[in-house]
């Protein structure tokens, strides 16, 4: 007997979220499939929309979509389905700044510079670098990913309209050289005792008294993006009390608590919108010729039918495995849908590390209905959609749009999925 | 006799350090240049083979002779440099079997330890060899690290006193009276200043001897000189696989061809090699048939490697010499021995020793002969040490106990830098501040990138061959800003950009030629790390032009703390 419901969503990424949540507001039956750990915990957490057109950095996004091709996903949805993404993203996910306006925001990078970005954590708002207040940075010794002074220098290269200085300090407490983000997060989220010169200090204090030293004006500082998990706007409240200065994090790679806190959130409000969802499952299957009858999910070795009405595939691209690809060719493992790419793989990329690479926009080809088309243009399944990186013909990272048209696409998805509902 | 005669050698490969130390030690006033860093040319780009000599057993005896006798040495003065992983020849039902044992002859005729195995126990050794393998020859070969022995060579040189430049290009020869009396040198931005206080610009290095050890580039030397030497370079690809599907080095029992032999390196394994003439050592294509051709062929012996991760691929250029007047057609049957070219008695121009053609495992034993040469041009009456003492990072065997627990290094991280570093282990691991791990791939630590730039300055590809950070997995997806880091601040922010900027490229450019499966999702990875995460790809501070005052400062400002408060109470 198949698991059944209206829309069956693959993926648990960003876009297949926004697409089950989505469908889920619109009162369908949905449920919500997803294999590995999604790389939204692998994102910094900002929320791009639409960074760069070609080289040029771009202040108004929704503007800024009328200068990309006519096959971009922005274009194929339409602007204004793009605002209506955003907006139950901004409706769903508290916490998060930005929508106040369409213009972008610059926010500093754990690699130094700066980059436009349309919605941010709370923990890092106070890092916007128009503001001209006078900022410290402050890196961990044995946290490599952020070297504070080296990323104070940096903006001050790239232009960044205030007084900027860096400092390495080691974190109070007894923490191995090699630990993990998480662990830095624990203990100040617990405000754990830590031995001090002798005494025990609460790691929030003792993190505060560290710094102090080197405060000396500076009205913000910022840290990696380690302040609490659970607990995170306590943790900033107490370091804002004690160093009388705004405190803002600076969002990381891998593995990112900002983009771990904005999956959690996330999930919760797709289960309160009352969809189900479960993870650890591959889809490895599935039958239907023009529609999908149903799909095969691998539960520890029993190969279980699942059914629905709609289907929406949001496996992701390249990093996820959501597009696959051998020395012979690129394809989409769970359907089987057509991925348009050159045939000869050196063709796939260019000589310089960040030149215009064909394979960053590998992905399924689809027209303004999302489905996916075969080689010659023709709809796959009448009844599947595709949404979020799974796309192809644009390329999220030059583009500072990953997340955007994840959201977008997967707002778009979802409403046409059960506007399609039979 | 001239007192300390001052030498000049061109070339920081494996056959420049080698007479650089060599002739250090004899009492020379030794100057090493190098145009990249070490081990820029041909050294850099090798499969890491130790021979044993038995590829060279049937075709080549005089080599085969070389080589087993070096490779004992290497094993006694360069242990840290060197894994002896043993070498199979193995014979697929359609090798020759006359060849078979025509290469057993040959391993005895030249005193190398050979035996021959049952398929079936050349499978218990590794199983992962093709089912159909009939049989195979056991022999010593083994894997070396051509940069930690390179490096080595010119550490040791320079406790000898000697003076070695990287980043340093010879622009001319000085020839006054038909002499050869020196080199003219552009010291280029990442040479760093430390050591010699000339950090850029121009010099003239006079000479009482120079000797050319540029390999494959020998021939542009000479030219500046009106000196013909021609050298034939002939490139090979090497592909990296990201683990090692062999823990010996395992070469088809076959006359030459391309595509026979996988040698186990560090934690990858490197599959090779073809063999084909260029014009130029600089500018050859790198074709995909080539990486195709190792995957397809050697899959033959390897089975597995057919769906296999490769990480990268690159090319070497061999420094092959032969006489003119023997003019061979194929690349392939050109001679592998080594030619000193006296240009005093060749060309009748003082001053100059050109060494050409050779192989890496041999390095010692030219750098033996070359100094030899040039210490009898000088009257200097002092013996070669080079195969008795042994290499720094090589001195001291007690050091390779566990080290684990003394640098607070969690296994397996500890036992690697420990055998990266050898007897040099206490002190470069030894410090009181915290020794993070840089590069997850290769298990590398703060300590160690310290060291490798204190040794090398800021060019972080110099970094990347002394310690394997970056060479793993990832490729510096997950720790090039990490190394960047480092050099900070010694040197400035420009030049660590410039820096980190260089090793990205460096980094991509093998591989572009592992493009597909695991590895391209690694660079899509990467590139979705460096350029969405950092803003490394359109950085303002590089690319300039970002007009902040455009962007949007945030909502009210006072929301900002009074919102953070009143959650906090809740929380």
């Amino acid at each position: 007997m198949a698991i059944e419901s209206d829309v069956l969503v693959v993926g648990g990424g960003l876009a297949g979220l926004t697409s089950a949540l989505a469908a889920a507001r619109e009162g369908a039956h949905v449920r919500l499939v997803t294999y590995k750990q999604s790389s939204l915990r692998q994102a910094s957490g900002l929320v791009d929309l639409l960074g760069y057109v070609g080289s040029e950095a771009v202040v108004d996004p929704y503007e800024a979509m009328a200068d990309l091709h006519e096959e971009h996903p922005y274009r194929l949805v339409g602007t204004q389905t793009v605002r209506d993404g955003m907006a139950l993203f901004d409706d769903t996910v508290a916490g998060y700044y930005g929508d106040h306006t369409d213009t972008n925001a610059l926010l500093p990078t754990h690699g130094g510079t700066v980059k436009p970005t349309a919605r941010y954590p709370e923990g890092a708002a106070a890092g916007v670098a128009t503001d001209d207040r006078r900022t410290l940075l402050v890196g961990f010794e044995s946290l490599t990913d952020f070297d504070a002074p080296l990323a104070a220098s940096h903006l001050d290269a790239a232009g960044a309209p205030f007084d900027v200085d860096g400092v390495s300090i080691s974190f109070p407490g007894d923490l191995r050289a090699d630990a993990k983000v998480t662990r830095y997060a624990k203990l100040l989220d617990q405000d754990s005792e830590v031995a001090v010169e002798g005494r025990r200090v609460g790691a929030r204090t003792a993190l505060a008294d560290r710094i102090k030293g080197h405060l000396d004006g500076h009205e913000r500082v910022g840290f990696p993006a380690v302040l609490g998990d659970d607990h995170a706007r306590a943790v900033r409240a107490a370091l804002e009390d004690d160093l009388g200065a705004a405190v803002f994090e600076v969002p990381m790679g891998p593995p990112s608590l900002p983009g771990l806190r904005l999956e959690d959130r996330l999930f919760e409000a797709l289960d309160e919108a009352g969809a189900s969802f479960e993870a650890g499952n591959p889809v490895v299957d599935y039958e239907g010729e023009e529609r999908i009858e149903h799909v095969v999910v691998d539960r520890k070795g029993a190969q279980v039918p699942y059914s629905a009405d709609q289907y929406v595939l949001a496996t992701g691209g390249l990093v996820s495995k959501g597009v696959e690809s051998d020395r012979s060719g690129v394809r989409e493992p769970v359907f089987d849908c057509h991925v348009p790419h050159p045939e000869n793989r050196y063709d796939w990329f260019e000589d310089g590390v960040f030149d215009d690479h064909s394979f960053a926009r590998f992905g399924v080809d689809v027209g303004p209905d999302l489905r996916p088309r075969d080689g010659s243009g023709s709809v796959e399944f009448d009844n599947l959609r595709a949404a979020g990186a799974t796309l192809g013909g644009y390329d999220f990272a030059a583009e500072k749009s990953g997340s955007g048209v994840s959201i977008a696409t997967g707002y778009a998805a979802g409403r046409q999925a059960v506007e399609d509902l039979t | 006799m001239v007192s300390k005669p001052r030498i000049v050698v061109i070339g920081g490969g494996s056959t420049g350090a080698g007479v650089a130390r060599d002739l250090a030690m004899r009492g020379a006033d030794v100057t090493l240049l190098e145009q990249g860093n070490l081990t820029h040319g041909t050294t850099g780009r090798m499969h890491g083979l130790l021979h044993s000599g038995g590829r060279y057993a049937v075709s080549d005896q005089k080599s085969a002779r070389e080589c087993i006798e070096e490779n004992r040495v290497l094993r006694d003065i360069a242990s840290h440099c060197v894994e002896m992983t043993g070498g199979l020849f193995v014979k697929r039902p359609e090798d020759s079997e006359e060849y078979f044992e025509e290469k057993l002859q040959g391993c005895e005729d030249c005193g190398i330890p050979a035996e021959v195995i049952s398929g079936e126990r050349a499978r218990e050794r590794e199983p992962y060899l093709a089912k159909d393998i009939d049989k195979a020859i056991s022999v010593p070969d083994g894997a070396v690290d051509p940069f930690r022995l390179v490096v080595a060579n010119a550490a040791s040189a320079q406790e000898h006193g000697a003076r070695i430049e990287t980043h340093t290009k010879v622009t001319d020869l000085v020839v006054e009276n038909g002499e050869i009396v020196g080199v003219e040198v552009e010291h280029g931005a990442k040479s760093g200043d430390r050591i010699h206080g000339v950090q850029s610009g121009r010099e003239e290095i006079r000479a009482d001897h120079v000797v050319n050890a540029t390999g494959a580039w020998a021939g542009r030397i000479g030219d500046m000189a009106g000196l013909d030497v021609e050298v034939r370079p002939s490139k090979g690809v090497m592909t990296i696989m990201n683990v090692r599907q062999v823990d010996t080095v395992i070469n088809r029992c076959r006359p030459k061809g391309d595509a026979d032999i996988v040698v186990p390196h560090e934690t990858t394994a490197i599959l090779g090699t073809t063999d084909e003439e260029v014009e130029d050592p600089e500018d050859y294509p790198e074709e995909q048939w080539e990486v195709d051709q190792m995957i397809d062929t050697l899959s033959e012996l390897v089975p597995m490697l057919d769906e296999a991760r490769t990480i990268r691929s690159f090319w070497g250029v061999r420094p092959l010499y032969e006489p003119p007047e023997v003019g061979s057609e194929d690349p392939t049957d050109i001679t592998r021995d080594y030619f000193l070219l006296d240009h005093a008695e060749r060309d009748d121009v003082e001053g100059m020793t050109t060494i050409v053609g050779g192989k890496f495992t041999t390095y010692r034993m030219m750098g033996e002969e070359i100094a030899d040469h040039v210490c009898a041009k000088f009257g200097i009456d002092a013996d070669c040490r080079t195969a008795d003492v042994p290499l720094p990072g090589s001195e001291d065997f007690s050091v390779l106990r566990d080290y684990m627990d003394e640098f607070g290094l969690r296994s397996p991280i500890g036992r690697r830098s420990v055998e990266r570093l050898g007897s040099r282990a206490d002190e470069v691991l030894k410090t009181d501040e915290p020794n993070p791990v840089l590069c997850e791939c290769e298990g590398v630590t703060r300590a160690e990138v310290r060291d490798a730039i204190s040794q090398s300055g800021p060019d972080l590809n110099a970094t990347r061959i002394r310690t394997r950070a970056s060479m793993g997995n990832c490729q510096g997806g997950f720790c090039a800003h990490r190394l960047a880091g480092e050099l900070h601040p010694e040197y400035d922010e420009a030049t660590v950009r410039d820096s980190w900027d260089d090793l990205l490229q460096e980094r991509w450019k093998g591989q572009r030629h592992a493009l597909w499966g695991n590895q391209l999702q690694q660079a899509m990875i990467n590139y979705a790390l460096h350029a969405t995460t950092q803003n490394r790809d359109r950085d303002p501070a590089s690319h300039g032009g970002i007009d902040f005052a455009a962007f949007d400062g945030g909502p009210e400002s006072e929301i900002r703390p009074e919102a953070s408060r009143e959650a906090a109470d809740g929380d």
